[in-house]
C-alpha cells in the first residue's frame, strides 16, 4: 500500500508538473492579452508532431530543442494575423477565433500524420527503470520533471531579471499604462503569445514521450490547465504551478482509492476553493471583480 | 412536414434539431447578449435535461412529461448549486470556470457506465405518445407531429423568455449588461441578479436539452462536452448576440451549414473551425447585426 501510494504521489508530481507547464503558457497568454487560449491544446500536437517528424534526422535530443522554437514561430504567426484584429474587442470573440483554430490544428494534425497513435521513441537509456522498490522511477520522467522544473524556472528568470519580463509583469498589470510609457504593446503581446507558444510545444514533446502520439493528445490536458489557473489564482504565475502541482497530487492519490473520479476530484477541488478564497489561493486582491 | 424545411432541401428531424438548438441558442444569448456574462458551460445543463429525461423514461416510468420535467430540475438546481459558486467571477475567468464546471458532468456521464452508458451514450429508450386526456399526442410515431410538439415547447419557452425581458427584471439585467460599476451604485444586487439569469438560462437550455433527447431516443456524453458549449456560443454570436431573434438565425445557419459539411468530407472539423475564425473576423455583429447596420445607413 505504502509502495502504491509514494508510486502514485510520484507520477502526480510528474503530471502536475505537466499541468503547470501547460497552464503557465495560458496564464502567460490570459494575463497580458485577457485570451484564453483554446489552441493552446492544438499547438501542444503540433509541437510533438513536428518533434516526431524531426527525430529520425536530428534525433531526440535535438528534437527538443528545435521543434518547440518551431511551434514559438507557428505561435507569432497565428498572433500576428489572427489574434491581433481583436484586441480590445469583447474577449468572447478571441476565444471565439481560438476555439475555431484548435479545430483545426486538430484536424490538421490528424490530415497530415494521420489519426492512428504514433509510437514516440525516446532514447533508450531513459526509458530503464532507475528504481522499482518503492517508486516506478524512468529516466524519461526523471527529464519529464527536470525540463518541467527547468522550463518555469527559466520562465521566472525571464519574468523577473530581463526587461522583456519586466515589460509583461507591468503590462499585466495595467498594459495602457505601460502603453504610454512608450513600450510597443503589439510587439510586447507578440513575443509574449510566442512565449506561450514555447511552452504549450515544449510540454507536448515531454507528452508524447509519454503517453503516445495522437492529434487528440492536447485534450486532455486542456482542461486540468484550466482548473490549475483558477484554483492556483487568476493572475499569478507560482500559483498557477502551485495549482497544477495540487491538482496532479489530487487525482493520482485519487486513482489508488477511487479510480472513477480521477477526473472528477480536481473539479472538486476547485468549487472547494472558489467557495472559500474565489480568486484562487495565490491570486491578487481585485482580478477577481 | 413542415413546408419550409423542404423548401432548403432538408428533412424533418433537422428541423426538428434547428429549432431545439435555436432554442438553445436564445437561452445562452438571455445570459450572454442580455446580461453581458459569458458561459461556456451551457452544455452541462443541456446534457443534464438529456438525460434526465432519458433516465427517466428508461429505469423511472415511461412518461415524456414527467421525463422533462424532471430533466430540466436537475439541469435548473444543478445551476443554481454552480452559479451560486462562480457568480463573483468576471469576464474571461467565469467563462473558464463554466467550462471547468461542465467537465464534471461530462466525465460523470462518461465514467458511470453502468448507469450513463459511458461512451456510448443512453440508448435502450424511446419518447412515449403524451395523453392530454381528451387526445392522445402521438410523439413517438410521427416525426411531423413531434416537429409541432418541439414547435410549441419552443414557442412556449421563447414567450416566457420575451415576457422576462421586457420586465423590470430584464431592464436590470441590460443596466448591468451596460456599466455593472453604474448598476451596483444605484443599489442593484449585481451578484443575485447575474445568478438569477444565469439559473433563468440553464432552465431553458436544459428544456432544449430534453427536446434534444427525446429527438434523438438517445443522450450523448458529447451533448455535455465543452465543445458543444461552443457551438452554442458561435450560433449566438452568429445570428447577433444583440438581438433577441439573432440566434435563432444563428443556429438555423449553423445546423444547417454542419449537416451539410459532415456529410460531404472528413475533415468537417477544419471546415467548422474555418467556419468559426471567419465569422470571428468578418461577422462580429452577427448576420442580424449586419442587416440592421445597413437598413439603418
Amino acid at each position: 500500500m505504502t509502495q502504491l501510494i509514494l508510486f502514485n504521489l510520484f507520477n502526480g508530481v510528474i503530471i502536475g508538473a505537466f499541468y503547470a507547464l501547460m497552464a503557465l503558457g495560458l496564464s502567460l497568454i490570459l494575463n497580458l492579452s485577457g485570451v484564453i487560449n483554446f489552441a493552446h491544446g492544438g499547438f501542444l500536437a503540433v509541437g510533438a508532431y513536428l518533434a516526431y517528424t524531426m527525430m529520425p534526422y536530428t534525433g531526440f535530443w535535438l528534437a527538443l530543442v528545435i521543434a518547440p522554437l518551431l511551434t514559438a514561430v507557428l505561435g507569432l504567426a497565428v498572433e500576428r494575423v489572427l489574434i491581433r484584429p481583436l484586441y480590445g474587442r469583447d474577449p468572447l470573440y478571441s476565444l471565439l477565433l481560438t476555439f475555431g483554430l484548435a479545430f483545426m490544428l486538430q484536424d490538421g494534425t490528424r490530415y497530415i500524420w494521420g489519426p492512428q497513435t504514433l509510437p514516440f521513441q525516446v532514447p533508450s537509456a531513459l526509458t530503464t527503470p532507475l528504481s522499482d522498490t518503492f517508486f516506478f522511477l524512468t529516466g524519461y520522467r526523471v527529464l519529464m520533471m527536470v525540463l518541467a522544473v527547468a522550463a518555469v524556472a527559466g520562465l521566472f528568470l525571464i519574468l523577473n531579471r530581463t526587461r522583456l519580463g519586466m515589460r509583461i509583469r507591468a503590462g499585466t498589470a495595467d498594459l495602457d499604462t505601460v502603453s504610454v510609457l512608450g513600450v510597443n504593446v503589439r510587439i510586447l503581446r507578440n513575443l509574449n503569445f510566442g512565449l506561450g507558444i514555447y511552452l504549450a510545444g515544449l510540454a507536448g514533446i515531454l507528452a508524447a514521450g509519454q503517453l503516445g502520439l495522437e492529434p487528440t493528445i492536447g485534450d486532455s490536458l486542456i482542461m486540468p490547465s484550466f482548473v490549475a489557473i483558477i484554483v492556483g489564482g487568476l493572475g499569478s504565475l507560482p500559483g498557477t504551478l502551485l495549482g497544477g502541482i495540487l491538482i496532479g497530487v489530487a487525482s493520482s492519490l485519487t486513482s489508488v482509492f477511487f479510480p472513477s473520479a480521477t477526473e472528477a476530484v480536481m473539479y472538486v477541488m476547485m468549487a472547494l476553493v472558489l467557495l472559500i478564497r474565489p480568486r484562487g489561493l495565490l491570486g491578487e486582491e481585485g482580478r477577481v471583480q | 412536414m413542415p413546408f419550409w424545411i423542404n423548401l432548403i432541401g432538408g428533412y424533418t428531424a433537422l428541423g426538428s434539431r434547428i429549432v431545439v438548438m435555436a432554442l438553445a441558442a436564445m437561452s445562452l444569448n438571455f445570459l450572454l447578449g442580455y446580461t453581458g456574462v459569458l458561459s461556456f458551460g451551457h452544455a452541462a445543463y443541456f446534457g443534464l435535461g438529456a438525460y434526465g429525461v432519458g433516465m427517466t423514461i428508461k429505469y423511472l416510468a415511461p412518461s415524456t412529461p414527467l421525463g422533462i420535467l424532471i430533466g430540466i430540475t436537475v439541469g435548473t438546481v444543478a445551476a443554481a448549486v454552480i452559479g451560486a459558486l462562480i457568480v463573483r467571477l468576471r469576464g474571461v475567468y467565469f467563462a473558464m470556470a463554466t467550462i471547468a464546471f461542465g467537465q464534471v458532468f461530462y466525465f460523470i456521464a462518461f465514467r458511470w457506465n453502468s448507469v450513463t452508458g459511458g461512451d456510448d451514450g443512453l440508448s435502450g429508450w424511446r419518447r412515449v405518445p403524451i395523453d392530454l386526456g381528451f387526445h392522445t399526442l402521438n410523439i413517438g410515431g410521427s416525426e411531423t407531429t413531434f416537429y409541432y410538439f418541439v414547435l410549441a415547447c419552443f414557442a412556449v419557452a421563447v414567450a416566457i423568455m420575451a415576457a422576462l425581458l421586457r420586465s423590470p427584471f430584464g431592464r436590470t439585467l441590460l443596466a448591468i449588461r451596460e456599466n455593472e460599476r453604474r448598476a451596483r451604485f444605484l443599489g442593484v444586487p449585481i451578484e443575485f441578479h447575474i445568478w438569477l439569469s444565469f439559473v433563468i438560462s440553464c432552465l431553458f437550455v436544459s428544456v432544449a436539452g430534453t427536446l434534444y433527447a427525446l429527438l434523438n431516443n438517445f443522450a450523448d456524453p458529447h451533448g455535455l462536452h465543452w465543445s458543444q458549449s461552443g457551438d452554442f456560443v458561435i450560433m449566438a454570436v452568429l445570428g447577433g448576440m444583440r438581438s433577441f431573434w439573432g440566434p435563432l438565425i444563428g443556429a438555423a445557419i449553423f445546423v444547417f451549414v454542419q449537416d451539410f459539411i459532415s456529410s460531404r468530407t472528413d475533415n468537417w472539423m477544419s471546415f467548422i473551425g474555418l467556419f468559426f475564425i471567419l465569422i470571428v473576423l468578418f461577422f462580429p455583429r452577427g448576420v442580424l447585426g449586419m442587416i440592421r447596420r445597413k437598413a439603418n445607413s
